[in-house]
């Protein structure tokens, strides 16, 4: 019992040596995590943009004047986005993401541009649900003060309700990020060469899965605890604004 | 000033005011009162169109604001909203408040929207609050800022939404004060109010309203001496 665990502890040395030293390894691994993080910021810029235009068209939808005629334009483009949001969040990460691989984008030989778009407009849908939220949490008595003071509907939005919304929303959004983060790994699964992708080929050169996985899952968390402490900083700056 | 013609206005099926027509001239302070329910902030925020009659026609300064075609952001500018529950924009300091719809709205720049605000925030004694956030201050001085923040758009008529219902007895005097002063200088205004005491003091006409209609009003002294309606007699008995 003894006797094998150190052997274990014996032949550590070399297998991390194998695995993260030699042929300077180690610079793969950081390859693939600037292109994990890539694909997360990229995605999430995308989600964000999607998701807010998609909250604005659902949110100025449910607004309108009651007893005024609606909207036939809106009422469409708020119909697609509800089919789009429904779509996204009723079907599995990797299936979409097959989807785009080997049905809509076919003839894309940059697998991690695929990994852009999949990713986005996954996390689109779910970004909008998460500002739509925001915005309707805000009480609609600040519109109306805005309104009362005679700002515009676009003013009163930007200077009024989505900061507020915003504040709101920060914890929401940045436990989308971490989802997202995470969820480029599947980006693996169709080619795209990311922190997974790297550690999954070299574990197989190597003949030995345990350092590069282990490695890879140290660096994930790393990155997921640091981003957690920004967060809990910025949300204490936001909250200044509270102080009584 | 303000001419309202056949004003209705419902919710759903629900008639919430129902054929209203009501004349509001310069300098009066009409003061609103009556049961709960009975239609006076519908009444009131229809005047600024925070809700869309249903029927009839409102005209303000010789132009109808209830036709689509009417700006309804010029209108409000120049027409002060107070609310119960004062509606300050937390996010923003004390200034910000004051000095943002003037401009943005292009009635001022920041330097004399700033200065407009220092005089204003004088005015109620809360100068040295200029830089604090809404959550730093008590529910009187939130209210007081809400008046002087509408005033900072130079109204020429304001709207009070039971301005003192949310606030603890001791902060009611501040605030009605503050109406008070602003009556003197001559500001047409209309106070939805349970203060009956500031209704008789400040008022020039009082209105009673009961399920939507204007049941009784006349000038406060004969209002208070020798309600008609044996609803009014009713209220008044429950109130004073
Ligand atoms: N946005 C709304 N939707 C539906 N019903 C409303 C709305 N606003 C007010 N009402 C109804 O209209 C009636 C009059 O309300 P209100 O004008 O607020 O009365 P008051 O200010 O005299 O207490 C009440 O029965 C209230 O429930
Ligand atoms: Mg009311």
């Amino acid at each position: 019992m003894i006797r094998s665990l150190i052997d274990w502890l014996d032949s550590l040395g070399p297998r991390l040596y194998t695995a993260f030293i030699e042929a300077d390894r180690w610079k793969l691994y950081l390859q693939g995590l600037g292109t994990t993080l890539e694909l997360t910021v990229v995605a999430l810029v995308f989600g964000v943009l999607l998701g807010l235009i998609v909250a604005m068209v659902r949110t100025a939808h449910d607004q309108q004047r009651p007893g005024r005629r609606k909207n036939p334009l809106l009422g469409l483009v708020n119909a697609l986005c509800q089919v789009y949001t429904t779509v996204i969040r009723g079907t599995p990460m990797l299936v979409q993401l097959y989807i785009w691989t080997f049905v809509i984008l076919r003839a894309e030989r940059n697998k991690v541009l695929v990994g852009f778009i999949g990713l986005g407009v996954n996390s689109g849908a779910y970004v909008a649900e998460i500002i739509r939220g925001g915005l309707m949490s805000v009480d609609i008595g600040q519109t109306e003060a805005g309104r009362s003071l005679g700002l515009n509907y676009l003013d009163t939005m930007r200077f009024i309700v989505i900061p507020q919304a915003f504040k709101a929303i920060l914890p929401s959004l940045g436990n989308e990020f971490i989802t997202l983060f995470k969820d480029t790994s599947l980006v693996q699964a169709i080619g795209g060469m990311e922190m997974l992708y790297y550690a999954f080929t070299l574990g197989g050169r190597t003949y030995d899965f345990m350092p590069p996985l282990i490695g890879i899952a140290l660096l994930y968390l790393a990155v997921v605890i640091i981003f957690t402490w920004l967060q809990g900083k910025l949300e204490r700056r936001l909250r200044q604004s509270d102080r009584r | 000033m303000i001419d309202v013609q056949n004003l209705s206005k419902s919710f759903g099926s629900h008639l919430v005011l129902d054929n209203i027509s009501e004349h509001i001239h310069p300098g009066e302070k009409v003061v609103v009162i009556g049961p709960s329910g009975s239609g006076k902030s519908t009444f009131l925020r229809c005047l600024n169109l925070l809700e869309t009659p249903t029927s009839g026609s409102i005209t303000f300064e010789g132009r109808e604001i209830t036709d689509p075609k009417a700006d309804i952001n010029a209108i409000r500018r120049q027409m002060g909203m107070v609310f119960q529950h004062f509606n300050l924009f937390p996010n923003m300091t004390i200034r910000k408040n004051i000095t943002l719809a003037p401009v943005r709205t292009k009635l001022m720049t920041q330097a004399e929207a700033d200065d407009a605000a220092t005089a204003l925030l004088r005015r109620v004694n809360l100068e040295e609050k200029a830089d604090a956030y809404p959550a730093q201050l008590s529910g009187g001085q939130k209210q007081r800022i809400a008046i002087v923040r509408a005033l900072a758009m130079k109204p020429k008529l304001m709207l009070f939404d039971e301005p003192t219902s949310a606030l603890d007895p001791e902060m009611v005097g501040e605030v009605l004060a503050v109406m008070k002063e602003l009556a003197e200088e001559g500001m047409t205004m209309v106070v939805v109010t349970h203060e009956m005491g500031f209704a008789r003091e400040v008022g020039t006409r009082v209105l009673f309203m009961d399920e939507g209609h204007i049941l009784e009003q006349d000038e406060p002294h004969a209002f208070f001496a020798h309600p008609k309606q044996p609803r009014t007699i009713d209220f008044l008995s429950k109130v004073l």
